[in-house]
């Protein structure tokens, strides 16, 4: 068996891969599939975790299912907003979208 | 008698109506609604004297405070309450009467006063404020009520000190006469705590009751640097009527004060406000008498030497009003030793009752001498004695009237001053020789510049006028006649049989003895005046040479002005106020400016946070929850 640390550290290195292109990309679309990054990352170890530690059980891969849902619903909304977005500005560097506080 | 509490309702009114919508009215209009107003509150006063001296009933023979009206307004425990009420006893119901009709006369005089000046309204506004505050003064139930009415009249004497208020002079005049007094208040107002500390009250009826006994049992034992308690409190009860009464050396304000418009010199400072620091004392003499009895001591000696004081210098100012403010303060010095060497039963407590007269008709008497003033200042627009003379001829009704106000200061019969000052000679020399002396001595200055004013304004070489003078108009002669009237007729009334210490009437003659010693001192003074100032000669000015530097003290007023500016501006000022502004300007507005500026400095730190760029909101997300669970994996 394939020990549990693996799979943390690819879970690990996506998480912070994910949060760095949160951080560090402009476009609003990079930032989006950073987003992605970091949710898939979680359901790994979601995953992992019910699979090493609790393998009679299933609500870690339940709640897996359930975050790939959700993730995907957000993605929807989010790619409303951003093509919204650049419909009226044809931009989507995220610096130049201050305009609720500026 | 509830009726009463219309003669504080009207001159409120009329007040708050001059005030708020005077300037809609036309002058004239304004200026016989508030006459009419205050005629209206003179009848009530008249009405309520009637009724409470003939048509009510005494017991045992002494006249019964009335209380027609008593309303809790502030409460701090069981017996300690502010009330506001109306008291109605001998000596309020006398100062009604005083009061209303010097008010009315001053009310109808400056119609013609004070035609064509700017703020005419206003002008009666604030007589009708001051009316209703010294109104309220007298018919105080408690001396906390008392209190609030004797700032109420303050206030409103140094807004008619300063009604002129373009003139620099009316202005500081002004300051002045609020910021003495209202030093000499302050020691009213500790002296009030003090008292009630004790006593647990502030009415005057539990006060004063059963010989201030109360008092005398509360403070018992009660000593701080050696002099009881109760002596504290009532020395410093005094001081506040020494500030408004003008004793010295709380004195300077008055004569500035002189700078108002004159009828209001005639009605706040000579006839009524002056006087209520008497009229505190005679409110508060049992305790005086009963409690501290060497409280009253120094109030006789305080009197009898700023009668002495004040007399001197009158006799030496050329500004005719400066010379009756001088006189204002003698005679209310006069007051304060009859009050000082007063006894309280029976015929011992002449001093009491023989305060209260003169009271009476120095009221009368002053207010025709400054409305005389005012009539005479009218005619010639100017205060100096030396740029009028001769005018006799051409205002013989100002010139009688002034003429028997002076023979009534001066204390000839048959006029009213010769009876209360016959009286307050006659105590003073039953209780005290020495006092009595410096009395008879003021009795004789004050002719002597009385009548130096009179044939200074009079008589005396013609002056180049600018236009011939001509008489004051009728509405400013009515109130002439009127006073000089009671000038003449108020000396006969049977004052013992309303006003004594212990308000139960007695008989009081005439003591020929002392009198006709106080006819002939004032005869010489009126002589000396006429041999020196009824024709026009260089005697006095050789007489004043002879003097020197005397006579330059006391035309300086001995220079009691610089020092009290030494002590203030060199003393006070240098000393203790300017550390005290040192400390406050550096060290606590300095510590409120740190704290202010530095929160201005860390707002601008912060203000980042806030920039709507949503990648730096995840930044700063994102190093919290890293600093966060350092700390949480490091403690």
């Amino acid at each position: 068996m394939i020990p549990m640390e693996y799979y943390l550290i690819i879970s690990m290195v996506m998480f912070f891969a994910g949060i760095y292109g949160f951080i560090a990309r402009k476009n609003l679309l990079a930032i989006l599939i950073s987003l992605e990054l970091i949710l898939n990352s979680v359901e790994i170890n979601f995953s992992v975790f019910n699979r090493y530690l609790y393998p009679e059980h299933l609500e870690g891969m339940f709640f897996s299912l359930f975050g790939i849902a959700v993730s995907a619903a957000e993605t929807a909304v989010a790619i409303a907003i951003i093509i919204n977005v650049y419909r009226i500005r044809q931009d989507i560097d995220v610096r130049h979208i201050d305009k609720m506080k500026n | 008698m509830e009726f009463t509490l219309l003669i504080l309702i009207i001159p409120l009114f009329m007040f708050l109506f001059l005030a708020l919508a005077g300037h809609k009215l036309k002058p004239g209009i304004a200026g016989v609604a508030g006459t009419v107003g205050m005629a209206v509150v003179t009848v009530l006063s008249y009405t309520a004297a009637y009724i409470y001296f003939f048509d009510t009933t005494t017991i045992d023979g002494i006249y019964q405070k009335i209380t027609p009206l008593s309303v809790e307004w502030l409460r701090f425990t069981d017996r300690l309450h502010i009330d506001l009420g109306i008291l109605l006893d001998p000596i309020s119901v006398m100062m009604l009467v005083v009061i209303t009709t010097v008010s009315l006369m001053v009310h109808l005089y400056s119609i013609g006063y004070m035609r064509g000046e700017k703020g005419f309204q206003r002008y009666y506004a604030f007589l009708s404020l001051f009316s209703f505050s010294m109104l309220g003064l007298v018919v105080a139930t408690n001396i906390f009520q008392m209190y609030i009415f004797w700032e109420l009249v303050g206030v409103s004497s140094y807004l008619l000190i300063g009604f002129y208020y373009t003139k620099p002079s009316a202005v500081t005049a002004s300051k002045k006469a609020f910021i003495v007094t209202r030093f000499a208040d302050l020691g009213f107002l500790v002296g009030i705590l003090i008292l009630s500390y004790y006593t647990g009250t502030f009415d005057f009826d539990l006060l004063t009751a059963d010989k201030g006994s109360l008092v005398i049992s509360s403070t018992a034992g009660v000593s701080f640097l050696g002099i009881s308690a109760v002596t504290w409190a009532m020395t410093l009860i005094f001081m506040g009527g020494a500030g408004k009464s003008a004793m010295f050396p709380l004195h300077i304000w008055l004569p500035d004060a002189m700078e108002g418009p004159t009828p209001v010199s005639a009605l706040i400072h000579a006839a009524t406000m002056v006087v209520a620091g008497v009229y505190l004392v005679a409110r508060l003499f049992p305790v005086y008498f009963f409690a501290t009895p060497e409280t009253l001591t120094l109030i006789a000696y305080t009197g009898a030497f700023t009668a002495l004081f004040a007399a001197i210098i009158a006799i030496t100012q050329t500004d005719i009003k400066r010379v009756l403010a001088f006189s204002t303060i003698s005679q209310i010095a006069y007051m304060m030793v009859a009050l000082g060497v007063s006894s309280f039963d029976g015929h011992d407590g002449l001093g009491y009752m023989a305060s209260m007269f003169h009271l009476f008709t120095h009221a009368f008497f002053k207010a025709l001498l400054f409305l005389g003033a005012g009539a005479v200042i009218h005619a010639v627009h100017s205060n100096e004695i030396s740029e009028m003379g001769g005018l006799r001829k051409y205002m013989p009704v100002t010139s009688i009237t002034f003429m028997i106000a002076c023979l009534a200061i001066s204390g000839i019969p048959p006029f009213s001053g010769f009876f209360s000052k016959d009286e307050i000679l006659a105590a003073t020399h039953h209780h005290d020789m020495a006092l009595y002396i410096v009395l008879l001595v003021v009795a004789g200055l004050t002719a002597f510049y009385m009548f130096r004013l009179y044939f200074g304004i009079f008589h005396g070489k013609e002056r180049e006028y600018h236009h011939t003078p001509h008489e004051a108009p009728w509405i400013m002669l009515v109130p002439l006649v009127f006073l000089a009237v009671l000038s003449c007729v108020t000396g006969l009334i049977p004052f013992s049989e309303f006003v004594s210490g212990d308000r139960k009437p007695f008989d009081s003659h005439i003591d020929w003895n002392i009198a006709i010693q106080g006819i002939i001192v004032a005869v010489t003074g009126i002589v000396f005046a006429s041999l020196l100032y009824r024709k026009n000669s260089e005697k006095p000015a050789k007489i004043a040479a002879k003097f020197g530097i005397l006579y330059t003290a006391a035309v300086k007023k001995f220079y009691l002005d610089e020092v009290w500016l030494f002590i203030t501006k060199k003393m006070i000022f240098k000393y203790i106020s300017t550390p005290i502004a040192w400390f406050d300007r550096y060290v606590i507005d300095g510590t409120m400016n740190l704290t202010g500026r530095s929160t201005e400095k860390l707002a601008w730190i912060i203000r980042d946070f806030q920039s709507g760029k949503v990648q730096s909101y995840a930044w700063i997300f994102i190093i919290g929850v890293m600093i966060i669970t350092i700390l949480a994996l490091c403690l």
